[in-house]
């Protein structure tokens, strides 16, 4: 199967269920090239931005760091390292909210930056078209690469299972498919060839021989640019798809499910259709770490919505607090009314903007109040299947919603509520208002609860039932042993029993023979 | 400086249409049908779906306040008044005040409220409102007027009030006139005294290919389904389904003996068969939620209206086929789930 589909990615497409056309606001944080904002103060630089354990500070209060330096370990190697962005000074090692609308703390290295953005020679890999994919891994590694899609999964554990089931096509996924976000297009018109090369790169080290770009086909002039940079670059390997603008196109599942018409089965990842799908950002981090022998510092946000006064796409260093980007695209405007990070329609909402900018951070959307649902009651469900032909998961939200609320946890896993990619069309439709995205992580998160403690009772029982197996054992054996000895004592009787009468034959023979020679044949011994 | 925001979940967009507003849609398809229907049988049309919306509202607001619910949003949700109106425009024109009375209370207290209100009911609430008052009072449910093509007056308001709120008719209008029994009726009665559809079908209560006036109004009906359908309100499974089962079926037979089985188009559009079609089976609550479902749903209500009206006690069966099916949905929903994604 994996040879037909080598030639088949993106070569005809297909029709993911479900769905939604939203309306794009796009082009107003394109209107402008993308700009650096001034270098804050202050960076505070979160060790965990990523899936996967915290990163362990390895700097302390009053360290001078430069730009590039690493800061955060990742001694498991499941997680992925953090550098300054900046040089400077740290000023602070502590728990702060990171950027999450429960308002979850974590472990922040606190910068002062000195101004100087100072590097220290950095280290690229020799020659990459030649170094081997194992080298390559090791530098994006190094450089603390994760997604930068959104799921920030560390890139380097992507790779080394891909390469391990084997992977035929790296996919790039250029559809930003949340209404108003910019920044990969950003990217992708700006820098076609560090996004091609960062193809190219991903291929290399993911062991692929095909790498298809897929970009919405609303993005007009930035297919035409990444064709001429791969003609440029002289490798006919890569290809550029424009797929339909479909929400949530950008999902990975659906996005390989376009251009493939093949599902990620259940429970697996895309790498066991033999593919690998990252974000251009992602590809571009990933060339910057392995050909400029730099880390992930910093990142395309786009700063826009009718909350801020001139929307634009900004290149951020990490840890630079969100409300300084939008000082830097203009400031707040009259009516913003909701911070959201990440586009409308699966982004949060922050109740202040001191979070900091962190790698996953792709948008800074103000809204005001027209753009926001006013908060009105949630109706009963009405059954109306709104939500069911909008999924493009194929689930039935209205019935995963009922098992939930019902506490009726294994029914909504029966029914596929972790096929859910909680990309909110459902919510969108959905004429009685039910938050139902927000059931579904909530059912999730407690499923999961639910699966850890029942595994853990799981192991106490079994400890238990070992517990009572090796008493029972040592129970048996005893009496083993004591069976054992039993017959012991009496084949010691026996055998008492036999020496003794041995010596009494032995008596016997030295007194015939001290008489009479033996007459007694030795079979005809004296029954006793 | 920092500011602070308003939080709420995603999606972070503006409301997607409320309850109250899909009610409203299904209201606003109904009125071609409605109007059709008032010009063919007079303004009793009109009266019995004022008394049935306002003793919808009634119970519901009593059934409401039993169960201890706030009022507000629930009375303005708009389903109350689309059960009345369907229900309203099931009965004879002239039925007496009190069939809409008892109609709604079983609608909204038996088979709404009974169940938990608003999207819990398992049976069409309009429907259980209509084959309760059918069952309990078989005469007033079936004394229909003749089409103002056929009788020699149609009703004034006046004569129409009087009838429902007191029983009696005025001089003016026979007794003739109320009577006479509809297409469904004559045909039934008709194929069982042993003639011949052909034969049957000369009598004026017959239009071109469906019950005359009757035609005409499954038409305005369909009219408003097919404009439902287009703003998405319902999808296309249930009608094509229903409509589609009925002529299949009955296609084959009128073929075989059409002498014994009228033409497919006579069971389209005579009786209640498009408005079930478009706006009873479709109820999304009491109906089943996958589009396979909706499918077999669709089918097996056409084919129970064409058992009951074939063989059945009744003239029509539209509304015992939506309720048997409605009980079927739950079963039929557990089979035709979607194959979820990656499995
Ligand atoms: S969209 Fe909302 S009301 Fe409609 S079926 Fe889904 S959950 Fe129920
Ligand atoms: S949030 Fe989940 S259930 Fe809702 S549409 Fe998306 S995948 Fe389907």
């Amino acid at each position: 199967m994996i040879l037909d589909e080598v030639n088949a990615v993106g070569e005809r497409l297909h029709r993911f269920p479900g769905g939604l056309r939203l309306r794009h606001h796009k082009q107003v944080a394109c209107q402008q090239p993308v700009e650096r904002p001034p270098l804050p103060a202050v960076l505070v630089v979160p060790m965990r931005q990523q899936a996967g354990p915290e990163a362990t500070p390895v700097v302390s209060v009053g360290d001078p760091v430069l730009k590039g330096q690493l800061i955060g370990g990742d001694p498991s190697g499941l997680g992925a390292r953090v550098h300054a962005p900046s040089s400077g000074r740290v000023t602070a090692v502590e728990q702060r909210r990171i950027g999450h609308p429960t308002g979850q703390t974590g472990t922040c290295v606190v910068i002062k930056t000195d101004g100087l953005d100072e590097w220290p020679p950095t280290e690229p890999v020799p020659d990459w078209r030649e170094a081997c994919a194992v080298d390559l891994q090791a530098q994006i590694q190094a450089a603390g690469v994760v997604g930068l899609g959104g799921a920030v999964f560390p890139t380097d554990r992507k790779l080394d299972g891909g390469r391990a089931a084997g992977i035929h096509t790296v996919i790039i996924n250029g559809a930003e498919c949340e209404p108003w976000i910019a920044c990969d297009e950003m990217l992708m018109r700006e820098h076609p060839r560090r996004v091609v090369t960062g193809t190219l790169v991903l291929m290399r080290a993911a062991g692929a021989e095909h790498g298809v770009i897929a970009i919405e086909d609303q993005m007009g002039a930035v297919g035409a640019a990444l064709e001429r940079a791969a003609v440029e670059l002289g490798d006919d390997r890569v290809r550029v798809v424009r797929i339909p603008t479909i929400y949530p196109e950008g999902g990975e599942r659906q996005l390989i499910q376009t251009l493939t018409g093949l599902e990620v089965p259940a429970g697996g990842l895309p790498q066991d259709l033999g593919i690998l799908c990252q974000n251009v950002a992602t590809a571009d981090a990933a060339r910057a770490a392995v050909i400029d022998g730099q880390p992930l510092l910093e990142r395309n946000v786009t700063v826009t919505g009718n909350g801020v006064a001139r929307p634009r796409v900004l290149r951020a260093l990490l840890g630079t607090p969100v409300g300084e980007l939008v000082t830097a695209a203009g400031g707040y405007t009259p009516g913003a009314a909701r911070l959201v990070i990440g586009g409308p329609m699966m982004g949060y909402a922050l109740h202040d903007d001191s979070e900091p900018v962190v790698k996953a951070t792709n948008c800074v959307l103000v809204l005001d109040q027209a753009e926001i649902r006013p908060t009105q009651p949630e109706m009963p469900c009405i059954r109306c299947g709104e939500c069911a032909r909008v999924c493009p998961a194929r689930l039935m939200p209205q019935d995963l919603q009922f098992f939930i609320r019902s506490g009726q946890l294994d029914s909504a896993t029966d029914i596929g509520l972790e096929a859910c990619i909680e990309c909110g069309c459902c919510d969108a439709v959905c004429p009685s208002h039910i938050p139902l995205a927000e059931w579904f992580r909530h059912g999730k998160a407690e499923s999961r609860h639910q699966a850890r403690e029942r595994a853990f009772a799981d192991r106490a029982r079994e400890r238990h039932q070992a517990r009572e197996a090796r008493l029972e054992q040592a129970k048996a054996e005893k009496a083993a042993r004591m069976a054992r000895r039993k017959l012991k004592l009496v084949s010691d009787d026996e055998r008492k029993r036999q020496v003794a009468r041995a010596i009494e034959r032995a008596k016997a023979a030295r007194e015939k023979q001290a008489g009479a020679p033996p007459s007694t044949p030795r079979d005809g011994e004296p029954d006793e | 400086m920092t500011r602070a925001f308003s939080s709420g979940p995603a999606p972070h967009m503006p409301a997607p249409p409320t309850v109250a507003g899909v009610m409203t849609q299904v209201l606003i398809a109904l009125v071609p049908g409605i109007i059709a229907s008032a010009w063919f049988f007079g303004p009793g049309v009109l009266v019995q779906i004022v008394l049935a919306s306002g003793f919808a509202l009634a119970f519901e607001a009593l059934f409401l306040r039993c169960r201890g619910r706030a009022l507000q949003p629930f009375i303005s949700d708009g389903s109350a008044v689309v059960t009345a109106v369907l229900f309203a425009l099931c009965v004879p024109p002239l039925a007496p005040w009190w069939v809409a009375a008892i109609g709604m209370a079983a609608a909204i207290g038996l088979a709404k409220h009974l169940y938990g209100g608003l999207g819990q009911n398992p049976f069409n609430p309009a429907m259980v409102g209509y084959v309760v008052a059918l069952v309990c009072f078989p005469a007033a449910m079936t004394q229909w007027l003749s089409p103002r093509e056929i009788a020699t007056a149609v009703p004034d308001l006046a004569a129409v009030l009087q009838a429902i709120f007191t029983g009696t008719l005025p001089g003016t209008l026979s007794i003739d006139a109320v009577t006479r029994a509809t297409p469904l009726d004559s045909l039934k009665t008709g194929v069982e005294a042993g003639r011949f559809v052909s034969e049957i079908r000369q009598s004026p209560v017959f239009g071109d290919f469906g019950g005359r006036g009757w035609e005409w109004i499954a038409n305005a009906y369909a009219l408003g389904g097919l404009w439902l359908m287009y703003r998405r309100i319902i999808s296309w499974h249930v009608p094509v389904a229903v409509i589609g089962s009925v002529l299949l079926i009955s296609l084959p037979a009128w073929l075989l003996d059409p002498g014994a089985n009228p033409e497919p188009l006579q069971h389209v559009f005579s009786g209640g068969l498009v408005l079930g079609a478009f706006f009873i089976a479709t109820d999304p609550v009491s109906g089943c939620a996958s589009p396979r479902g909706r499918l077999i749903f669709g089918a097996g209500v056409g084919i129970i209206t064409l058992v009951i009206r074939r063989w059945g006690g009744y003239p029509d069966g539209v509304a015992f086929g939506v309720l048997l099916m409605n009980m079927a949905a739950p079963l039929i929903d557990r089979y035709t789930r979607p194959r979820v994604y990656g499995r």
